[in-house]
Formats: structure tokens, C-alpha cells, sequence
């Protein structure tokens, strides 16, 4: 039997702070633990498959996490590959069940970036004492800087205008908006975006995701066991993953991870662009938002600032994009993968409200980890329901 | 713009020619005997073949801006004092793709395309070392 369809995300939790000075990482996923768990209609005793990655854990992390859980897993992933990391876990999990490695595995992210000051997408550049990060860090390389690098490759290559990549940040607020617990509510207009202060050009301000704090969790067991659970289980039917760098060979800095893994799920789930419902792709940068859907497929490299422009990806658009608001405007604690994958499965099981896409029955989330434009990883799922 | 003093750079010995050559004005890369590809960063084997038979070799020097931004905002010490800087990547003649700093213009007149020379600011250290930063100035 293929994996295409196997597993299934049996339940999902996003956790609903995004400012909690009062709690740990390994509590906001512990607590994210108990209501993915109570989602699915399963207890804790049922996991036997851990996965989970932060912004802090070390080599150990996932066995202290063990730990902190009381866990014993048959099963255990703690890779790290940036904000990407969960969306590959989840991929991983649907593998190991499928080969009978466990099963119950659960997905586990958490976050104080915020409370703690971290100044994720600029104020680098020192510190460093690794031979090869002195490549970098003399010349003070941001986050956004490398982002910025890709926009403005892209404008000068086809014409693409600020307003254009404004927009996306325009609809990600309209999103956010509708969604009670995001942080960023207010609407703004493609003229705010502009006239926000530029941070490096030719990102403004709000351009940029937001910083908060955060977590979630995600059950993934197989579609066969989610079935006798308490939620419709959302399939995993494609998933796909890629390393892509600046080094030899350099491909263009428009060519992103998100072409490699986006080829591969859409190829395991043997689907079209044009019959997906919606997209979650990360956010980090409006650029980020252009430049995946480019490389996933939906149009071709060039075209995205048509592409996001009259509303295409807004709610009631051709493709619906991040209708959480996305890290632009709901949260983003750094590494906000896991949030496509339980946004996109809440809008599957048609729970979203006044920001639910109608009729929704295919989606796919992609998540880019590290800094495009630099060395980064992709990593893409297809989930769906019947 | 402030005059930027960069980090201290950190060599390994894989990476150590590089600087070195910097610190005598030469744009150093790396290119295997086995294969004939030219890499950067360096490092102790070919990434094309694996081949640890490796040779480092005075490059032109002179590229082209491949794409850059002005930075505005980068808190952290020196930059914060440095902004608006320049950040690029340049296109070597030789094929690598260098992320460096523009200097010696107006930030707001670096083009893409625009034709640049390396430049090299030699750090004062106290470890010994004889270090340089690889900058990128436009060409005459
Ligand atoms: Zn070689």
C-alpha cells in the first residue's frame, strides 16, 4: 500500500498565546500535547511516537523532552531543520507508522521568542566564532537582508512592484482579522505597508512577520485508526522535502526548496495545482509568500506578483492563502511550520468560521526553514479529506 | 554611513587561505584538480567530487552585483552605527557567488549588473593573525 493516504492528522491544537512570559518551551508543548491529544479523543498513554523541535533544543532536546513528557517512545525525531522542521515530522510520522514503527506519534512545538527578547530577523552579526559562519557574520547578515536580496533580485528581473508584494501582507491582516486569536487584528491598507519605515530594502516594516510567542501540537496516526476517533481524519496524501544553498553550482536565488518538495508531494498525492482549496506556506517575509507559490507551482517564476495581486489569494480568492493571518499577523515564535499544517486541517474539517474557505477538500502547506536566499530546507504536505 | 569596522573573521584550516590571501590583497578561491570546479566557501574537499586534491588560486577579482539591499535597520554592534550599508551578493568572474559589502558608493546607487572590483580592509587583530575582510567597490 502507498503512503499517499495511509496516515491521517487525527488532531490538531494551536496554542492560543502569543505572549507568555510565565511558561516554559517544554510546558506551551506539553499543554499544546493535551489539547491536540483531547482533540483526536486520545489520552498521552496512547503516543509512542515523539517528535518536536524549538528554537533552543540542543543535541539532547528531544530525549529531555522525553523526559519532561514522561514519554517512552517506540519511535523518536527530533530533527531540526528550521521553521520547516514540523511539516517534515509529520511526514516522518506518517513513514514510521506506515512501516510499523509506531503508532501514535505526536507533533510538538513551542515557543518564548518573544518573552524573551529574541530579535529573530535582525540584529545579527556578531558573536560568532565558527570558521564557517565568518563568511556571514562580518558582513552582518540579517534574516531580512537575505529575504530583501530575493525581492530585489525579482523586481529588477520582471518588474515586480512593492505594491504588489504590499498586498500579500494587506490580505494575510484581512486573514488575521477574522481570526480571534491572532495578534495583529487591525486592517491596514497597501499604503501603510509602503509608508511603514523600510527595515532593508525594499522590505518595509510590514513586510516583515511579527514576533511572538507560541506552540502547537499535531496526532498523526493512521487513517484507518483516525476513523474510529473523534474528528474527520484530514489525509496525508503528498509529502515532499529539499535542502536547497548558495554554494557551488549556485542556482538562482529564486529557485527555492519549496520546487524540489512541492514536486515531490504533488507527485505522491498525484493531484494539480488547480485542485487545491487552499494554501498555507510560510510567511516569514511577503517575498517568502511570492517566491513559494512560484516554486510550488501554482505560476510560473516571474509571474507571483500578478499572481497575489486583485484579491487572488485572499478569502473568496482563486487560491485562499494563510486565512490564520499567517506570521505576518496571527504569530510567528520563530518557527511557525506547525501552524500551516493545523490551520490547513481545521480548514479541511470546515471548523473556521467567518475565515472558512468553502467546500474545502484539498490543501497543501509548505514550509520554508533557515533563510532563503541563503542555505535553506523546504519541506510540503497535501492533506485532504473525503 | 558610518565607516564600518568588521567582526573579526574566525579561520579554520580550511578556511584560512582565503583570509590570508585577503590580507595580501588577493581574492583567493578554491578550485579542484580532479574536476576543475571552482568553489567557495572552501573547504577540505571538492563539493562537486569529493576529491581532496584541492588548490587555491588567485581569482581577478572583479564581478558583477548579482542582487543587494540597503539595510536600515541591523541593531547589533558595529552595524547598527554602519546603517544604511550594503549587503550583495557578487557574481565572480571565476563563477562563485560571494556575499559581501558594496562600499565606496552611494548606497542608493548600487545597481544589479553593476560592475565591481574586490577591496579589502585588513583587521587589527591582537591573536596574530593576518586577517582581511573581502569588500566589493565599483569598478573604475
Ligand atoms: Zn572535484
Amino acid at each position: 500500500m502507498s503512503l499517499s493516504g495511509a496516515c491521517a492528522i487525527a488532531g490538531v491544537y494551536e496554542h492560543p498565546t502569543r505572549w507568555a512570559p510565565d511558561k516554559t518551551e517544554f510546558q506551551i508543548m506539553a499543554e499544546s500535547a493535551k489539547g491536540a491529544l483531547d482533540d483526536a479523543g486520545l489520552t498521552i498513554n496512547d503516543v509512542d511516537g515523539l517528535f518536536g523541535a524549538s528554537m533552543t533544543m540542543g543535541a539532547m532536546g528531544i530525549v529531555e523532552l522525553a523526559e519532561y513528557l514522561n514519554l517512552k517512545p517506540t519511535y523518536i525525531d527530533g530533527t531540526n531543520i528550521g521553521g520547516s522542521s514540523f511539516l517534515a515530522h509529520v511526514s516522518h510520522a506518517a513513514a514510521a507508522i506506515h512501516a510499523g514503527m509506531c503508532k501514535v506519534a505526536i507533533v510538538l512545538y513551542g515557543s518564548t521568542a518573544a518573552s524573551n527578547a529574541v530579535a529573530i530577523g535582525t540584529g545579527m552579526g556578531h558573536g560568532s566564532r565558527n570558521p564557517w559562519d565568518s563568511f556571514q557574520s562580518p558582513y552582518g547578515m540579517t534574516t531580512v537582508g537575505s529575504y530583501a536580496m530575493v525581492a530585489q533580485l525579482h523586481m529588477q528581473r520582471y518588474g515586480t512592484k512593492p505594491e504588489q508584494l504590499a498586498e500579500i501582507a494587506v490580505t494575510m491582516r484581512r486573514h488575521a482579522s477574522m481570526n480571534p486569536v491572532a495578534k495583529m487584528r487591525t486592517p491596514i491598507t497597501v499604503d501603510d505597508v509602503l509608508s511603514s519605515r523600510l527595515i532593508s530594502a525594499p522590505l518595509h516594516l510590514l513586510d516583515c512577520c511579527i514576533i511572538s510567542d507560541g506552540g502547537g501540537a499535531i496526532v498523526v496516526t493512521s487513517t484507518e485508526r483516525a476513523k474510529d476517533l473523534r474528528r474527520k481524519p484530514v489525509q496525508i496524501l503528498g509529502c515532499g522535502e529539499s535542502v536547497c544553498h548558495q554554494e557551488i553550482g549556485a542556482p538562482d536565488l529564486l529557485t527555492m526548496g519549496a520546487r524540489q518538495a512541492g514536486e515531490l508531494a504533488f507527485g505522491m498525492a498525484g493531484v494539480q495545482r488547480s485542485d487545491i482549496d487552499l494554501a498555507m506556506v510560510y510567511d516569514s517575509f511577503t517575498i517568502t509568500v511570492l517566491s513559494t507559490l512560484e516554486n510550488l507551482g501554482f505560476c510560473k517564476v516571474g509571474e507571483g506578483g500578478d499572481f497575489v495581486s486583485g484579491g487572488r489569494i485572499g478569502l473568496g480568492g482563486e487560491l485562499p492563502v494563510n486565512l490564520d493571518g499567517g506570521g505576518l499577523s496571527s504569530n510567528h515564535p520563530g518557527m511557525r511550520g506547525i501552524f500551516l499544517a493545523i490551520e490547513a486541517t481545521k480548514q479541511l474539517r470546515g471548523e473556521c468560521g467567518e475565515r472558512q474557505v468553502a467546500n474545502a477538500k484539498l490543501a497543501v502547506a509548505h514550509g520554508t526553514g533557515g533563510t532563503l536566499g541563503v542555505a535553506h530546507s523546504g519541506a510540503t504536505l497535501i492533506l485532504g479529506v473525503e | 554611513m558610518a565607516d564600518l569596522t568588521h567582526p573579526k573573521v574566525h579561520a579554520s584550516w580550511e578556511t584560512r587561505g582565503y583570509w590570508e590571501g585577503a590580507a595580501r590583497g588577493e581574492l583567493v578561491l578554491q578550485r579542484c584538480r580532479a574536476c576543475a570546479t571552482v568553489q567557495h566557501k572552501p573547504r577540505g574537499v571538492c563539493a562537486t567530487c569529493l576529491s581532496g586534491d584541492l588548490e587555491h588560486f588567485v581569482a581577478s577579482g572583479r564581478g558583477t552585483v548579482y542582487t543587494f539591499t540597503v539595510t536600515h535597520q541591523n541593531q547589533a554592534p558595529p552595524f547598527a552605527a554602519a546603517c544604511p550599508y550594503v549587503m550583495a551578493y557578487v557574481q565572480t568572474e571565476e563563477g562563485p557567488r560571494l556575499l559581501t559589502h558594496i562600499v565606496g558608493v552611494d548606497p542608493e546607487a548600487v545597481q544589479i549588473g553593476m560592475a565591481v572590483v574586490a577591496d579589502f580592509q585588513s583587521q587589527e587583530r591582537t591573536d596574530g593573525e593576518q586577517f582581511a575582510v573581502v569588500r566589493f567597490r565599483p569598478a573604475d
